[in-house]
């Protein structure tokens, strides 16, 4: 018997936006000019509040932040593609992904100041917790698409994750088990080219990311994560295909142009040039650079966006502070479970001081 | 000539020194090769050897189940988990595969695997970057479980593991990396697993703690009124039961300090020998010095949760009273 082909596949790559700002005209998603410029408020808030982040990690007032710099096209794009009653399910950089889904910035720094408070965004907002294992919340994301599925509800979830997380099972898992239960899912891969110091080569054989979504059955595309109108597309259309219960696979190709954490040193792993080379691809960037062609941004306007910006952030970095020091630590008691559990109520004593720790 | 050195620079240079005695040691990991590991531990170690040093895919599962392949065909797999709180992603390979391959071949195959990881609380890390797992491990029969306070023994620990013949799971204390240099013994210094180590002796009082909790333990004992003794188990299987028995038959009390939570925590086990083999001893009942049953804090409440010198004393003067 001969041998014989009896699969093909291939993955597609999509920008919209290039990168001298100017568009196609036949994927353009023709976004409101409102819609533009939340896009890019968002954006600029979410590089500021980076540089905020890592000043205040620098003088002992954060813990471990993880920069989404570079990133704020794939995540903003995404996100805004998100209606309300999606679910979104995230790791530990979407810092972008939830200031476009209004979770304001005092709850992201309270995280990172090690408090519980800033995950616990409110169940109405369906924003999944940050996720720190990597790629475990895909599983996660998936589950939730499942129960839209059974729930027999129009709506979507969407899940981040990076480069690395791909190696995990749980991201395999997930995609399988997504394309075998119908899911409401869309998995979003922002592949930033590093999972801390190693590169996207070293990651995986595979030629795209997208093309991860061939073993489980679904569908794979790939966009340039730096294009904010080409993600966002992507995206809609995916988040369209998962609420009939086909679940995607995005790969938003992109860069991580700061540190993996504040405890990183990328030169140890990377080149000037290379991060030379993407400041010339940068997302926000090329965004100003359309919205100016388009006429809908001027130096003022951009003035008066980065002047809000500066407000809301000292605002709420003052909230965030005042948060930090009514932490009381009794509380890690209080949510451990529902109902009082004797056990655990003489533990709470001892810690008070209330009897002698027996 | 004898140097001091930092806990992970003595753990950086047995690998070296393992990896050029043994050719068929493999050291890998997630950011093990160029970025020397995330605590850098394995530092330059990838320059030296490079066809035995790998960057690997951040693959729990995958990397603690290649090593049993590794193993099975005769490599020395010392792959190193960037938190131990990611150990997890691997643990159905260590509790499935890696633990039992002896046994499940009679002992034709072994499994001479070392798995380092950085371990227990106090740097104020990200979410899972804390726990102290180490009774979920010695629950796994077919493991040995090492947890090293000090740099020397930090040599001694890991030189001995790397060579056991069997699986070791080798939890180094992140807080105690850089806290302190020490003088390592010249030569091939190693420390037997199942040795516990009388860091003070005394009379009055025993206290076991491992990890940071020894230092912890130490700093508290010179805050009490009583000559206590501090016992360093240094590994957590093979426990060193003997020592901690003949300490208890000298002074008739005993506290038990761990980070991980109460119940069902190491403390739990150690009370049970005590009970099975020195009850008449005790003049009071053994107390527990632990963290508590709650999901271990972010920063902001760890302090709060990692047992301090203030409670350790407390519980010390709890074992002395009555
Ligand atoms: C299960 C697990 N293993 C290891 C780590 C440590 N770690 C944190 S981030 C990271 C790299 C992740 O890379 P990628 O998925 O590409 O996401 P990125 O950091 O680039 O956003 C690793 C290995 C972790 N948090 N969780």
């Amino acid at each position: 018997m001969p041998r014989e082909t009896v699969f093909e596949h291939s993955i597609d790559h999509v920008e919209v936006l290039a990168p001298d700002g100017s568009v196609d005209s036949e994927l353009d998603p023709e976004l409101s000019e409102d819609d533009l410029l939340e896009m890019y408020w968002t954006m600029k808030r979410s590089r500021r509040l980076d540089e905020r982040a890592i000043a205040l990690q620098r003088r002992g007032e954060l813990g471990t932040y993880a920069p989404a710099t570079g990133q704020e096209a794939a995540q903003v794009g995404s996100a805004h593609a998100l209606a309300d009653e999606d679910w979104m399910v995230t790791s530990f950089r979407e810092s972008p992904a939830y200031l476009a889904r209004e979770t304001p910035p005092h709850m992201l720094l309270w995280y990172a100041m090690g408090m519980e408070e800033g995950a616990a965004t409110p169940r109405e907002s369906r924003n999944m917790p940050p996720s720190i294992p990597v790629g475990s919340q895909a599983l996660h994301g998936a589950g939730l698409g499942w129960a839209q599925e059974i729930a027999d509800e129009s709506a979507a979830s969407l899940v981040y994750f990076g480069d690395g997380a791909t190696s995990e099972g749980d991201v395999y898992e997930a995609t399988n088990l997504a394309g075998v239960f119908d899911a409401h899912t869309v998995f979003l891969c922002q592949n930033n080219q590093y999972a801390i110091s190693v590169p996207r080569a070293q990651q995986t054989r595979a030629e795209t990311l997208a093309q991860k979504a061939v073993a489980a059955g679904i569908e794979g595309v790939q966009v340039d994560g730096n294009d904010v109108l080409g993600t966002y597309a992507v995206v809609r259309d995916a988040l369209e295909s998962a609420r009939d219960g086909n679940p995607v696979f995005v790969e938003a190709l992109t860069y991580r142009r700061s540190l993996h954490t504040t405890s990183d040193d990328p030169s140890v792993y990377r080149k000037e040039e290379e991060e030379d080379e993407w400041e010339t691809r940068d997302p926000i960037a090329r965004f100003e650079t359309y919205l100016r062609d388009r006429g809908v941004l001027d130096d003022d306007r951009i003035s008066d966006v980065e002047a809000s910006v500066e407000d809301e952030l000292r605002e709420e970095i003052r909230l965030a502070n005042e948060g930090r020091e009514a932490v009381d630590p009794e509380e890690m008691f209080d949510y451990v479970f529902e109902a009082k559990f004797p056990e655990l109520e003489r533990q709470r004593a001892a810690f008070r001081g209330e009897n002698d720790g027996r | 000539m004898a140097d001091k050195q930092r806990l992970v620079e003595a753990v950086r240079n047995t690998l070296f020194e393992e990896m050029q005695r043994d050719e068929g040691v493999v050291v890998y990991g997630q950011d093990v090769g160029r970025n020397g590991g995330v605590f850098r531990a394995t530092q330059g170690l990838i320059d030296e050897y490079p066809n035995r040093v790998y960057d690997a895919p951040v693959a729990e599962a995958g990397i603690v189940g290649l090593g049993v392949g590794l193993a099975a065909y005769g490599f020395t797999p010392v792959p190193e988990i960037e938190f131990s709180g990611f150990m997890l992603q691997a643990f159905h390979q260590i509790q499935q595969h890696v633990a039992r391959l002896r046994s499940r071949t009679r002992g034709e195959l072994n499994c001479p695997m070392t798995i380092r990881a950085p371990y227990g609380g106090g740097i104020h890390a990200l979410e899972h970057h804390s726990e102290s797992f180490e009774a979920g491990y010695a629950h796994t029969p077919g493991l040995k479980v090492v947890v090293p306070s000090t740099p020397a023994d930090a040599k001694g620990l890991l030189t001995t593991a790397i060579r056991d013949p069997d699986p070791v799971v080798f939890f180094e204390p992140t807080r105690l990396y850089r806290a302190f240099r020490e003088e390592i013994p010249d030569g091939d210094h190693t420390v037997p697993l199942g040795e516990a180590d009388v860091v003070q002796e005394g009379e009055d009082v025993t206290v076991v703690a491992w990890g940071a909790m020894r230092h912890r333990a130490l700093d508290a004992a010179e805050d009490v009124d009583a000559s206590v003794e501090v016992i360093d188990p240094r590994s957590i299987v093979p426990f060193d039961t003997e020592t901690v028995l003949e300490s208890i038959r000298k002074t008739g009390r005993c506290v038990v300090v761990h980070e991980a939570p109460k119940t069902g925590g190491m403390a739990a086990e150690i009370i049970a020998r005590i009970n099975d083999r020195a009850l008449y001893y005790l003049e009071t009942p053994v107390q527990r010095v632990t963290g508590y049953d709650v999901p271990y804090p972010l920063f902001a409440r760890e302090d709060e949760y990692v047992p301090d010198e203030d409670r350790i004393r407390r519980g010390i003067e709890r074992a002395l009273s009555g």
